[in-house]
């Protein structure tokens, strides 16, 4: 690697992950097969595929949660071993502590870095504050609403200002409204510290709408990029006018003819499996 | 025809309690049914002697008088130590061993038929070994009352850390937790949770031990206090032994009520769902 070029902010070289099944290796599924894929420091790229093909998996991979079969992950230029310390993880479902008050999750991240407790609860203040729940820090995830408790957790995960953020379809639960209210906001905060964002996502429009870059995968299994397309939308962007402009709606085709043979093969293959 | 009206429950309560007195009063009437099933007058008037510092005069209810004597508190107080001693001590050893065998998956594997063993042993009858070890103080109910207690806590700590949610554990360990934090953070409070929705279960059973140690042989508590009455056929005070004990043990429930009402405040209780 020539020195003078900064290294990714995250690299997958050569990824394979294969599940084995606990009865043997007759059943191992190879979720990803040769996967390279790499996100520069402060660019925002979504992965979009069909269900079930295995996006998550890729996310886990990046995030340590999950060890490659083969492969290797770098984070930037470093290998990865273990946890990645240097990204923050947005995920599907609920990850907020239910004992925990609003406030108290995000504090928490900070007291793992040892923090004393004043300042932790400062810097989550300003954190509820910048999602725009600073009067809901007391309230405890059952008393919020789906939305309120994305917010929490995106509080939760900025606060630790990770280098790169990793997110796995984080608003596929909310409704249409809300939704768009929470890209925008991503979008914005991300505008103002350029972090390096892995978004996960089914929604091409939401891709195309946030990215700076959205990689298609195939299906599974054996997931792997087919297809790469730069966004060249202007930002900053509104998720919802956007998606009016010439440019988006030429893009959408040219993604979506790529993305289209796999939605229907995965399709089939879920089909296939139930029956 | 006589239709309850929702309104007056607790007259209807209190009006059931008063039919079921009196027709026991009017069944013990006969003095030979009175030997077996005793009479409620009587009962109370027991249970006055036993709780209050001044007698009664002889009158129509009572006529040979009632003395004051005052003298349950020594005993009800030794129940209620070997209670609380149980309690706590039954449930940090849950606590502890739940954690521990949840953790770590070998040692669980290996000790899974013993717990499953002890568990299914009838441990009443641990009470005779218990009173050689620990002799006929309080220490040998504690012991018996201790058992009942750790199981209860156990298997549900064991089930609180196997089902924290995945997701909250990933997330935990994305933010950052090591191995102690999240033991502190994650584990123990979702263990803790499960113990708190078992702890009427294991304070109403500390309390059974106690009592039972105490029935089985003992020189003090309200289970002595009824294995004497017993010995004597004085059923009337047995009775008001078993009045004292479910009151107590009713209180303690209440009290249980209270203190898992203010910890378990995060959890979402019905009718508090959609607060937003």
């Amino acid at each position: 690697m020539n020195a003078a070029v900064p290294p990714h902010a995250l690299e997958f070289d050569a990824i394979d992950v294969t599940f084995r099944s606990r009865d043997g290796q007759d059943h191992a599924y190879t979720a990803v097969a040769a996967t390279t894929l790499h996100v520069a420091a402060g660019e925002f790229v979504s992965v979009v595929g069909p269900t079930g093909c295995g996006k998550s998996t890729l996310l886990n991979v990046a995030a340590g949660l999950l060890p490659a079969t083969a492969g290797e992950v770098r984070v930037f230029g470093q290998r990865l071993q273990g946890i990645n310390r240097r990204a923050g993880y947005m995920f599907q479902s609920d990850a907020l502590m239910p004992w925990r008050s609003a406030i108290a999750n995000v504090m928490v991240g900070l007291q793992y870095r040892r923090l004393p407790d004043a300042e932790a609860r400062a810097q989550a203040q300003a954190w509820l504050d910048r999602v725009g729940l600073g009067g809901f820090g007391d309230r405890y995830p059952h008393q919020l609403s789906g939305g309120m408790r994305k917010r929490t957790a995106l509080a939760q995960t900025l606060a630790l200002d990770p280098d790169i953020i990793l997110m796995d379809e984080p608003f596929s639960a909310l409704d249409i409204q809300t939704r768009q209210l929470m890209e925008n906001e991503v979008l914005a905060l991300w505008a103002a510290r350029r972090k390096a964002v892995l978004f996960i996502t089914h929604d091409l429009d939401e891709a195309i709408a946030m990215s700076d870059r959205v990689v298609v995968l195939s299906a599974g299994p054996g997931t792997h990029p087919i297809g790469e397309f730069a966004i060249d939308l202007p930002r900053p962007r509104d998720v919802a006018e956007v998606r009016s402009q010439p440019r988006f709606v030429e893009l959408h085709t040219q993604i979506w003819s790529v993305l289209r043979d796999e939605v229907l093969k995965g399709y089939a293959q879920q089909l296939g499996k139930a029956a | 025809m006589l239709r309850p009206n929702p309104n007056h429950l607790r007259a209807w309560q209190a009006a059931v309690l008063v039919v079921v007195l009196l027709a026991w009063q009017l069944f013990s009437r006969n003095q030979q049914t009175a030997f077996f099933i005793g009479e409620p007058i009587k009962v109370m008037g027991r249970i006055w002697s036993w709780f209050l510092p001044f007698g009664m005069e002889p009158n129509l209810l009572f006529p040979e008088g009632l003395p004051g004597r005052a003298d349950i508190y020594q005993h009800l107080g030794v129940t209620l130590l070997e209670t609380l001693l149980a309690f706590v001590i039954g449930t940090l050893l849950g606590l502890v061993f739940g954690l521990w065998l949840a953790l770590a998956p070998t040692a669980s594997a290996i000790f899974d038929p013993y717990v499953k063993a002890l568990n299914a042993m009838p441990r009443v009858i641990l009470a005779p070994i218990f009173a050689m070890w620990f002799g006929l103080g309080i220490w040998s109910k504690v012991a018996l009352a201790v058992t009942l207690v750790f199981f209860i806590v156990f298997f549900n700590v064991y089930q609180g850390v196997r089902e924290v949610s995945p997701t909250v554990l990933a997330s935990a360990r994305m933010l950052g937790a090591n191995q102690k934090q999240l033991l502190r953070t994650v584990y123990l409070p979702s263990a803790t949770s499960w113990v708190f929705s078992s702890l009427h279960t294991s304070v109403g059973l500390a309390f059974v031990g106690a009592v039972v140690g105490e029935y089985l042989g003992s020189a003090r508590g309200v289970g002595y206090l009824i294995l004497q009455a017993e010995g004597t056929f004085d059923v009337n005070t047995v009775f008001a032994g078993i009045v004292v004990l479910t009151a107590c043990a009713l209180a303690l429930d209440a009290l249980v009520g209270r203190v898992e009402r203010h910890l378990m405040k995060w959890q979402p209780r019905q009718g508090d769902t959609a607060k937003l």
